[in-house]
């Protein structure tokens, strides 16, 4: 449809330099540049090695995704950029462009919410989103359980860690076992052919008086690492593909249990699962069990809308114009620990016309 | 010609519209912690002063610091994107050119130097005005004492350490309306100005991590 709303979405929250492009709810073009292999050898993302990155990246993929969309800068409705949470220099990168960018189009800016974009994104894969819907966001930054009325609006924490993320335990433990950073995909590819039954390691928060929707991973990897530093002290082999196997059980079994919950204690009938942990083969796959058996219906994007990525920022901007919220100022900053709560930032300067005036004009015109 | 310039190395957050002969409007505010917030609406203003729009610009000058990342990242990448769609060249100058420009003076030695942070300063050594003897580094004041003694020298890091600069001098910021005019005057003599590539001078702060705690307690 020709008349729903085109829009530029820029995300530079973390090491990925995204510059996404949708109509509507139609992906349009995804384009990513990551730094993750400057940071592999540091076993984690150095926040001065990502902004410099993103300075590099930001050009050159902004060109890439218009050609990828096949349409001109000049006919988008607006532009979108994650303003927070996330890495302070990183995202300052992210937000100056899109200012630079909205202002020399004439076009208006949205500051949007990362963790939002997250739960928005899934509108490119299954369409427009139930209201509310619950979702449960797992990624090496955040771990958390949402439910949203109006992703433009309205986004409720139902509960978070209270501890490590769950993508950061994932790091932390293939670090343990020698297999390098990230650690999600390695310890996905060697769980496939391990026992997850093998070692019985903890589940954080899951005693009847615990916080029912937090999570905890930091007991997790302490018994995990513990476990293996006592193999190796006894000169044992440590098994590696079932302790992969046995610690991403551990994992993904909290997590959808209390999403499961979640859902039914608020009376909702779908689970939309996003970041980076969502490309998880074993949480993708237990989530669909428990969902089905509880009748509820589970939104899962496909791995690459799941990571960070540009599309995700684009797709909530989408709807932030299609439900005629109001464009950011260009005083708009980043915010590194934005709450979940605010999905939209309006900037300081708010209630000041004259930027909005100047945001309406099209130069070209 | 109408050149944007615009400055984000030092504390200050500078704009400037230039024509090839004369500023004709220009904005500088001191703010190191809101180079973000700051920046377009500063160059929105500096526009409508000028009574010009955007488009009408022919070139963008940027300062490539050298300066704390952060903040030096908003006006490149901000430089960068209006070059991108405004289809014009994006010129760099070197912040501490820019300041010697200001500077004004005729027959030197004398020597820049901006806040580094971490007691240190971004330092270049000038002949005069326009003609800068060193390149840009990074060093802590006592450590380049030898090399500056006797020199007048402006900027806030001479400013800041009047142990080693004792004949420090305003300027004390860069100003983009110099930066501009700086770069109106070399482009009008037919030459060229510098990619608009970042002025580090630092690695990024990045320890490699020996190996994974153990957690064992012993
Ligand atoms: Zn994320």
């Amino acid at each position: 449809m020709a008349d729903e709303p085109l829009v530029l979405g820029i995300e530079t929250s973390c090491d990925e330099t995204g510059v996404g492009i949708v109509r509507g709810t139609t992906l349009l073009a995804d384009a990513v540049a990551s730094s993750v292999d400057e940071h592999a050898r540091f076993g984690g993302v150095v926040p001065e090695v990502a902004s410099r990155a993103h300075l590099e990246a930001m050009v050159p993929t902004i060109d890439r995704a218009l050609k990828e969309a096949g349409v001109s800068a000049r006919d988008l409705d607006g532009i979108a950029v994650t303003a927070g949470p996330g890495l302070a220099g990183a995202l300052l990168v992210g937000v100056s462009a899109a200012k630079a960018y909205a202002y020399a189009l004439g076009k208006p800016l949205y500051g949007v919410n990362h963790l939002a974009s997250h739960i928005c994104v899934d509108q490119l894969e299954h369409g427009a989103l139930p209201e509310p819907t619950m979702a449960l966001l797992v990624s090496g930054g955040h771990s958390s359980l949402l439910l949203s009325s109006d992703i433009t609006s309205d986004v409720r924490p139902m509960g978070a860690t209270i501890d490590d993320a769950a993508g950061e335990a994932f790091d932390k433990i293939a670090r343990v076992l020698n297999l390098g950073f990230p650690g999600g995909p390695v310890i996905d590819r060697y769980a496939r052919e391990g026992d997850p039954e093998a070692i019985a390691f903890p589940r954080g928060l899951t005693g009847p008086r615990d916080p029912a929707y937090d999570f905890s991973f930091s007991g997790l990897k302490t018994a995990v690492a513990r476990w293996i530093e006592a193999k190796r002290a006894a000169g044992e082999e440590v098994p590696v593909r079932d302790v992969a196997a046995s610690f991403q059980e551990a994992v993904v079994d909290v997590l959808t249990r209390k999403a499961v919950r979640a859902c039914k204690d608020e009376g909702v009938d779908h689970l939309m699962i996003g970041g980076g942990v969502a490309a998880n083969s074993r949480l993708r796959a237990l989530a669909q069990e428990r969902c089905e058996a509880a009748g509820i219906r589970l939104r899962v994007p496909r791995p690459k809308l799941c990571t960070d990525n540009g599309a995700m920022v684009a797709a909530l901007g989408a709807e932030m114009v299609a439900r005629g919220r109001p464009a950011s100022s260009w005083d708009l900053s980043a915010d590194s620990s934005l709450p979940v709560t605010d999905p939209h930032v309006p900037g300081h300067d708010h209630g000041h016309d004259h930027v909005h005036e100047v945001s309406k004009e099209n130069l070209y015109s | 010609m109408l050149l944007l310039a615009l400055d984000t190395a030092t504390p200050a957050v500078t704009v400037a519209l230039h024509d090839g002969t004369d500023v004709i409007a220009s904005s500088s505010q001191v703010d190191a912690r809101r180079h973000g917030e700051l920046l377009l609406p500063a160059v929105d203003r500096v526009l409508a002063e000028a009574g010009v729009k955007l488009d009408a610009v022919t070139g963008i000058v940027v300062g490539v610091g050298p300066g704390p990342y952060t903040g030096l990242r908003v006006g490149l990448m901000t430089a960068d994107t209006f070059g991108l769609v405004l289809g014009v060249p994006v010129h760099g100058v070197c912040t501490l050119d820019g300041l010697a420009y200001a500077a004004d003076i005729e027959k030197g030695p004398f020597v820049v130097a901006t806040d580094a942070r971490r007691k240190e300063v971004y330092w270049a050594r000038y002949a005069d005005s326009r003609t800068r003897l060193t390149d840009p580094a990074v060093d802590r004041p006592a450590d380049i004492a030898d090399q500056v003694a006797g020199l007048p020298a402006v900027g806030a890091g001479a400013l800041l350490y009047p142990d080693t600069f004792p004949s420090a001098h305003e300027p004390e910021h860069v100003s983009a309306a110099a930066l501009a005019a700086l770069a109106a005057e070399k482009l009008a003599a037919g030459e060229e100005l510098a990619a608009p590539r970042p002025l580090y001078l630092r690695r990024p702060d990045a320890q490699v991590p020996k190996n994974y705690k153990v957690v064992t307690p012993k």
